[in-house]
C-alpha cells in the first residue's frame, strides 16, 4: 500500500512540494514504516526494474531446479540425494573446501598483515596479484594447476618421490581450492586490519603486555568475525566450484569426483530430476552458508 | 616538537614488530604467493611458448579459436551492460530510499555469488531446455536458448549479475540523499539529476564493478558450459575451446588460447590496481 502511494505521489508532485513534503516531521504517536518520505523521484521506476529482472533472472529459475526436484517421491529424492556415489562428492567436496578454507585461513591472515602494516619492496604488485584468481578464468587456472601438480609437471616432480600424489586425486581438488578461496579470506580481513585502532595495542604494550600477547589477546580476537566471514566465503566459493577442479580432480567415481561434476553427469545422461536433486541439496547448504555469513557480519556488527 | 618526532623515529614503536618477524612474515607471503598465484600463471605461458611463438600464434588465429574470441567477446558486450544497468537500478533504489526488507533484497541479489556455476547453467536447462517449461513452446516456434548463445548470455548475465550492484550499493549509501535532494529541490528532473549529479559520483565505482563483471564474464566456465553443448565455432566460449583442446592433448593449442585469457587478468589487474591508487575510497572493498 505505502508504496503503492509513494510511487504515485513522486511521479505527480512537483519538486517543491516534495522537498516541503519529506521535511515535514513524521506523524506523531506511531513509529512511521519509511524513515521519511523521500523527494528523489525514480523509486518506482528503479524499485520496480529491480524486481522484475531480479525474478526473472534469479528468483523463478532457482525456483525451476527445487520445482523440479520435487516432482519426484521423497523417497527417490532421498535415495538419490544419499546415494553411495553422492555421499561420496560430498564428503570430497565439504572435506576439500574445508580444508582449503583453513589454509587460506592461516596464510590470509598473513598475506592481510604484511599489505596492512608492513611496507616492503613490491608490495603493490603483491596487493595486484592477490585479486589474480578474481581475474583469471577458472579453466585456466584449472590447466595450469594440473600441469603444475601432474607427476611430472614443476611441482609434482617433487611430490612423487615423497609418496605424495597431488594431480588427479583428493589432494589435488584441495590445491585448486585454495587458489580459488585466497583473496576472500584476504580481502576480507584487510579492511578492518586497516580500521583497527593501532592505540589499543599501544596501550596494551604501555600496560606491560609483550607484543606476542598482544596479538594473541587484543588483535586476532578483534579479527575474529572478519576471519570467520572470510572462512565462511572462501568454503562456500569452494563447495561450488567447478572450472579449476575437474581438470586437476580426476574425477574417479567414489573416489575424486565433486558434487558439482556430480550434476553435469547427471545431466549428461538426460537425468534431470536427479540433477536437480543433488542441485538442491548443493543448494540447501549455499543458503545455509549465506546464513551464517550474514549471520556473523550481525554479531560482528554489535562490537562496531 | 619536532625534537621528540625525530627521537622517536629512531625508537620502536611498540605497535612495530621485530624486523627478523617482518622478514619472517613478508618470506612466508611471498613463498606462499609465489607457488600458488605466480607458478601457475607462468606456466600457462611456459606451456604456450614449449614449440615456440609461432605454433602458439597459430593455434590463436585459428578459425575455431577465433570463433570463440568473438562468441565470448558477444557474450560480455551484452551481460555487461545489462549488468552494469541492473546495477544502477538497484543501487539507486537501495541507497536514496527507506523501506522494509532492504536487507533481504540486498542478500538476494547477492545470492548468484553462493550457487555453484553448474547449478546456474542447470536451472535454465530446466526452463529452456528440451523437457523444460518452455521446451515444447521453443522447439515448436524454432527458437534455441540452450545449446546456442542466448542460453550462454543468460547463464553468464545470472554469474555476474550482483557485481555492479554490490559495488554500487555501499558507495552510493554512503554518499547519501542530500546533493540528489538538493538538486530536485531546485527544480532538476530526476534524470538530469541522475546525470549531473549522482553519476559523476559513482563513475569510479561503476568502473570498478564493470571491470571485476567482465573479468568474470569473459572467463565463465561452469555455468556456460551446461548450456553451451561445446559446439566447435559456434557456441564454444574461450574458456570451453581451452577445455576442448586441453582435452584432445593439444596442450600448446590449449595453453596459448589460456595466455590470452592470462592477458585479460593481468589488463584486468592492473586498471583495478590503478582504480584503487586513484581511488583511495577503492581499497579493500571489491571481492568475488
Amino acid at each position: 500500500m505505502w508504496r503503492a502511494r509513494t510511487l504515485d505521489d513522486d511521479q505527480t508532485m512537483t519538486a517543491d512540494t516534495a522537498v516541503r513534503r519529506s521535511s515535514a516531521p513524521p506523524p506523531k504517536g506511531k513509529r512511521p514504516l519509511f524513515r521519511r518520505r523521500s523527494a528523489i523521484p525514480g523509486f518506482g521506476l528503479t524499485m520496480g526494474v529491480t524486481l522484475t529482472v531480479l525474478s526473472l533472472i534469479v528468483l523463478i529459475p532457482l525456483s525451476a531446479v527445487v520445482l523440479k526436484a520435487a516432482h519426484q517421491s521423497p523417497a527417490d529424492f532421498w535415495a538419490v540425494a544419499t546415494s553411495q556415489r553422492s555421499m561420496a562428492a560430498y564428503r570430497l567436496t565439504f572435506g576439500a573446501a574445508f580444508v582449503a578454507a583453513v589454509i587460506n585461513g592461516v596464510f590470509g591472515v598473513l598475506t592481510a598483515w604484511a599489505l596492512v602494516r608492513y611496507d616492503f619492496p613490491g608490495k603493490t604488485v603483491v596487493n595486484a596479484l592477490v585479486d589474480l584468481p578474481f581475474a583469471l578464468p577458472t579453466a585456466v587456472a584449472g590447466i595450469a594447476l594440473a600441469t603444475l601438480y601432474a607427476p611430472t609437471g614443476w611441482v609434482g616432480q617433487f611430490l612423487t618421490p615423497l609418496g605424495i600424489k597431488a594431480a588427479y586425486n583428493p589432494v589435488g581438488v584441495t590445491i585448486a581450492l585454495i587458489f580459488i578461496g585466497l583473496p576472500f579470506v584476504v580481502r576480507t580481513i584487510e579492511p578492518v586490519l586497516r580500521d583497527a585502532a593501532e592505540d589499543v595495542e599501544e596501550a596494551a604494550a604501555s600496560l606491560g603486555a609483550n607484543r606476542v600477547d598482544t596479538i594473541l589477546r587484543i588483535v586476532l580476537p578483534a579479527l575474529a568475525p572478519a576471519w570467520l566471514t572470510g572462512f565462511a566465503m572462501a568454503f562456500a566459493r569452494g563447495v561450488g566450484e567447478y572450472g579449476s577442479v575437474i581438470f586437476i580432480a580426476g574425477n574417479m567415481p567414489y573416489k575424486s569426483e565433486i558434487a558439482p561434476l556430480l550434476i553435469i553427469i547427471q545431466l549428461e545422461q538426460f537425468e534431470y530430476a536427479r540433477a536437480a536433486t543433488i542441485a538442491v541439496v548443493m543448494l540447501a547448504v549455499s543458503f545455509t552458508m549465506l546464513l551464517v555469513i550474514n549471520a556473523i557480519q550481525a554479531w560482528a556488527r554489535r562490537f562496531d | 616538537m619536532a625534537a621528540v618526532q625525530n627521537s622517536m623515529k629512531g625508537r620502536r614503536r611498540a605497535v612495530d614488530d621485530p624486523l627478523w618477524a617482518k622478514v619472517l612474515i613478508v618470506g612466508v607471503v611471498m613463498a606462499f604467493l609465489a607457488l600458488v598465484l605466480i607458478l601457475p600463471l607462468a606456466a600457462v605461458f611456459v606451456e604456450a611458448l614449449r614449440k615456440g611463438l609461432g605454433p602458439a600464434l597459430e593455434a590463436v588465429n585459428n578459425p575455431d579459436a577465433l570463433a570463440a574470441v568473438k562468441l565470448t567477446l558477444i557474450t560480455a558486450a551484452i551481460s555487461v551492460p545489462f549488468n552494469a544497468v541492473f546495477g544502477l537500478c538497484a543501487a539507486w533504489a537501495i541507497a536514496k530510499y527507506e523501506f522494509p526488507g532492504k536487507a533481504l533484497l540486498i542478500t538476494l541479489i547477492d545470492l548468484p555469488f553462493s550457487v555453484s556455476p553448474v547449478v546456474a547453467g542447470l536451472i535454465y536447462v530446466l526452463i529452456f531446455g528440451l523437457q523444460g517449461w518452455f521446451g515444447e513452446y521453443l522447439v515448436d516456434n524454432d527458437i534455441k536458448v540452450i545449446f546456442a548463445v542466448p542460453g550462454i548470455v543468460l547463464a553468464t548475465v545470472f554469474v555476474t549479475f550482483p557485481f555492479v550492484a554490490r559495488e554500487l550499493i555501499p558507495l552510493m549509501q554512503e554518499q547519501g540523499t542530500s546533493e540528489e535532494e538538493a538538486a530536485v529541490s531546485m527544480g532538476a528532473s530526476g534524470l538530469y539529476t541522475f546525470w549531473r549529479v549522482t553519476a559523476p559520483n559513482v563513475r569510479w565505482g561503476l568502473m570498478y564493478g564493470v571491470l571485476l563483471c567482465n573479468a568474470r564474464a569473459m572467463g565463465e566456465f561452469g555455468a556456460v558450459s551446461v548450456v553451451s553443448g561445446h559446439i566447435r565455432g559456434l557456441t564454444n566460449t574461450m574458456p570451453l575451446h581451452v577445455e576442448i583442446l586441453y582435452n584432445e592433448y593439444d596442450f600448446v593449442g590449449a595453453f596459448a588460447v589460456a595466455a590470452l585469457l592470462c592477458l585479460l587478468a593481468v589488463v584486468t589487474l592492473v586498471l583495478k590496481t590503478a582504480l584503487e591508487v586513484g581511488q583511495p575510497g577503492m581499497r579493500g572493498r571489491g571481492g568475488h
